[in-house]
């Protein structure tokens, strides 16, 4: 009853962004060969339809702006500055989705998501895209009815103690007591490492991250446990975060990364690849300030020139502007500036040389594949 | 024919015994329809999500563990923690019943003192605390106060006693060889005591004599186990200091600063109301009693004592019961300030376990229980000190 219910509605929805589409999807017609193994070649014609343009993309451009889920308490990654303006390093990739499209970092609308509907979010069509410190997990990839775009921050649990503590490593914490927010998978984590090291501990649990820093702001914890980011934007917030260090260990995988809702690659396509615009820029050197000029002087370098869409039809493949890098670069930089100017130590402070957010080049895990 | 029908019909609907039972039975299908609504749209809603309403996930392991009160190692059960928290709540809830009781008595009678600055002082704490959220209170008792306490290294000693923000430790009294006798000794002593008290006290009402009951109770009480004490080889029970090792306080007995902050926010909170209760309760003996029990030459305390509370008791008792649920229910706040009571505990299990109905509906039936426990034991004391009918 409610199921058929739900299918009807999104039929519905379905067709309402069909009566929006422009042009006429782009179908292929291949030819599948199948050898069986027992020597007698048969061939099968299967028409295999490839739809070549994006429902959502077509959605996104009828109504002239983009709508990003996003959340608006974690410093750094996503929140709201004084002036009540949605800024962060999750936010700046929402805006460089937007100037992919319309070629404007403006025309985006950002709904704020808790944690507990974001997915629901998505998979209702309130949002576009998903971009809110999202751990990548097997579940969320499979049941969920999403999927997960390049990561764009390797996250992980780490700890957070006292300058003056005399800790260098959680083997140094036998019988700390440790503050943790209840509930979640940062509590059995804790659980689970120290009991493979073998430590006594005491936890402190309480139910909102605010209280859980406050207690640890007050001493009452030597150390206060969650994801490496919260943590750096947390410590923006103790009373002298200069006395507080982020220990170098990591307790967990937390692969964060845009979500858009399953069935749509088109659209996946995009979100990807303007993913990895930004770190290819950063790998070649395109910056805020010299996009334009290097597109003016005709560089050398053959992925350079693909990339600002000098040579090639790569924008207009995906259904965008052949040179919508430059827009997405002049509005946002590239992963690195990104980067520096959220999380760098004008931000919230988070060591990016040698951990797995360097690029690849430097040894880290921020990787695009090559664009040709 | 017809209308001999109609009016027969007309008398069936006007009679006052029909239209009661139509009424109720309308009523109960009604209620029963809307049950079945409820029940089934959980089931379609539980069907959706591929969910089951068993309670077999208790029985899976919990991967937190719980280091507070009785506590729990990683590898425990669901059921286990579920248990913990039942504990931590009786723990608080307990104490919280017996203090909050002692602070309310002592504050209502302050509140009708002949001495203006103890009146007024008692005054001021009870509208403070009644006109203020408990939660407020709470955060204020816990970051405001427990909190600012200095740390173990810094920790305040007073005698044995020691004030830390991470919990106030005393002395742990540890048992030695010589124990099991003294203690044995001790039992009897406190047998013979009572014993004795019964009988002057008996002998006392019969005859008249001045038999002094409570000072021959009370010197076989402390003479006996003090005598043990001195007599035996050994002392019985030695102290055990708190030391400090690496990052936490080793020996003695600790009060973890959340259940302190707990039960004092409890205690001050339900012992406001408790004392309004009580003054109402002692203004509601008639003036007349007073007088006369004045005039017999009883002393204001023995008035107090013999003659007013005993009477306000009647006043008192049902809208203390009251009090006392407020406490046992509003001890679930203490998720608040990271104590790991039988709430706290809950929402860990339904978060982990993903099998919200069944904990919320467990968490329901055990605070339903011990409320109506509460609520019989109470109702059993006030059918006690009703007056008999006359």
């Amino acid at each position: 009853m409610n199921r058929s219910r739900m299918w009807m509605a999104v039929a519905l929805i379905g067709l309402g962004l069909a009566a929006c589409q422009p042009a006429e999807p782009v179908i292929v017609t291949q030819e599948v060969r199948v050898v069986e193994t027992q020597e007698v070649e048969v061939q099968v014609q299967v028409p295999v339809e490839f739809r070549m343009e994006s429902e959502r993309l077509a959605a996104v451009m009828a109504r002239g702006r983009l709508i990003c889920g996003v959340n608006t308490s974690v410093p750094g990654f996503g929140y709201l500055d004084a002036d009540g303006q949605n800024v962060g390093f999750d936010i700046d990739f929402c805006r460089a989705l937007a100037a992919a499209i319309f070629g404007d970092p403006t025309a985006v609308d950002f709904r704020a998501v808790t944690a507990a509907e974001r997915f629901t979010a998505l998979q209702t069509n309130e949002i576009d895209v998903l971009i809110r410190n999202t751990t990548w997990t097997f579940s969320r990839d499979v049941e969920l009815g999403t999927d997960f775009g390049p990561t764009t921050f390797y996250d992980g649990q780490g700890m957070m103690v006292r300058r003056d503590s005399g800790f260098t490593s959680l083997a140094d914490m036998d019988g700390a007591t440790i503050c943790v927010l209840a509930g979640t998978t940062t509590e059995l984590n804790l659980a689970d490492t120290f009991n493979a090291l073998g430590l006594d501990y005491d936890a402190l649990v309480l139910d909102t991250g605010d209280a859980t820093s406050a207690a640890y702001d007050a001493g009452r914890c030597d150390g206060l446990t969650s994801d490496r980011s919260q943590l750096a934007g947390l410590r923006t917030g103790l009373a002298n975060p200069a006395d507080h260090v982020i220990l170098l260990e990591v307790m967990s995988k937390e692969p964060l990364g845009p979500v858009w809702a399953h069935g749509d690659q088109q659209w996946g396509d995009v979100v990807t690849w303007v993913v990895n615009a930004l770190i290819i820029a950063e790998e070649k050197g395109i910056t805020q300030a010299n996009v334009e000029a290097t597109a003016a002087s005709d560089p050398q370098d053959p992925e350079v020139r693909r990339l600002l869409g000098i040579e090639g039809e790569f924008g207009t493949i995906l259904g965008l502007e052949p040179d919508f890098v430059i827009d997405v670069i002049l509005a946002v930089g590239n992963y690195g500036e990104i980067y520096e100017r959220h999380l760098g130590p004008a931000g919230t402070d988070i060591p990016r040389a040698g951990t797995l957010n360097a690029l690849w080049s430097d040894g880290g895990l921020i990787y695009a594949p090559p664009w040709r | 024919m017809e209308g001999r029908l109609s009016r027969r019909l007309i008398r069936f609907f006007r009679d006052d015994r029909v239209l009661r039972i139509a009424g109720q039975s309308a009523f109960v299908l009604a209620a029963a329809v809307f049950v079945a609504w409820l029940v089934g749209n959980l089931n379609d809603a539980l069907d959706a999500r591929g969910l089951t309403l068993s309670f077999s996930f208790l029985q899976r392991t919990a991967g937190f563990a719980i280091t507070q009160g009785p506590g729990m190692a990683r590898t425990e059960s669901f059921w286990r923690a579920y248990q913990v928290g039942v504990l931590n709540s009786l723990n608080v809830v307990l104490a919280g019943l017996v203090l909050t009781t002692l602070i309310g008595l002592l504050a209502g009678v302050a509140l009708l003192s002949p001495n203006w600055l103890l009146r007024n002082t008692v005054r001021v704490y009870v509208e403070v605390m009644r006109n203020t959220p408990l939660l407020v209170q709470l955060f204020f008792i816990y970051f405001g106060v427990v909190l600012t306490l200095p740390s173990l290294q810094d920790r305040i000693e007073l005698g044995p006693l020691i004030l830390s923000q991470r919990g106030v430790w005393v002395p742990r009294p540890v048992p030695q060889p010589g124990f099991a006798v003294w203690a044995m000794l001790s039992a009897v002593a406190v047998v013979v005591a009572g014993l004795i008290y019964t009988r002057r006290q008996r002998r006392r009402r019969r005859t008249g004599e001045v038999t002094r009951p409570a000072l021959w109770a009370g010197a076989v009480l402390i003479g006996v186990p003090l005598a043990a004490w001195l007599v035996l080889p050994h002392a019985p029970l030695t102290l055990e200091n708190p030391t400090l090792e690496g990052l936490r306080m080793v020996g003695g007995l600790r009060l973890a600063p959340e259940y302190f902050a707990l039960l004092v926010g409890l205690v001050l909170y339900t012992g406001a109301f408790i004392a309004d209760i009580v003054r109402a309760g002692i203004l509601a003996v008639p003036h007349g009693q007073r007088e006369a029990a004045r005039s017999l030459g009883l002393s204001e305390t023995s008035v107090m004592r013999l003659v007013v509370l005993p009477q306000s008791m009647r006043v008192v008792i049902p809208p203390l019961i009251n009090q006392y649920l407020n406490l046992a229910k509003n001890s679930s706040l203490a998720i608040g300030i990271g104590y790991l009571d039988l709430y706290a505990i809950s929402q860990i299990i339904f978060n982990q376990s993903g099998q919200a109905v069944q904990v919320i509906a467990l968490l329901m039936a055990t605070y339903l229980t011990l409320s109506l426990l509460i609520s019989m034991l109470m109702n059993w004391v006030n059918r006690r000190m009703a007056t008999p009918g006359r």
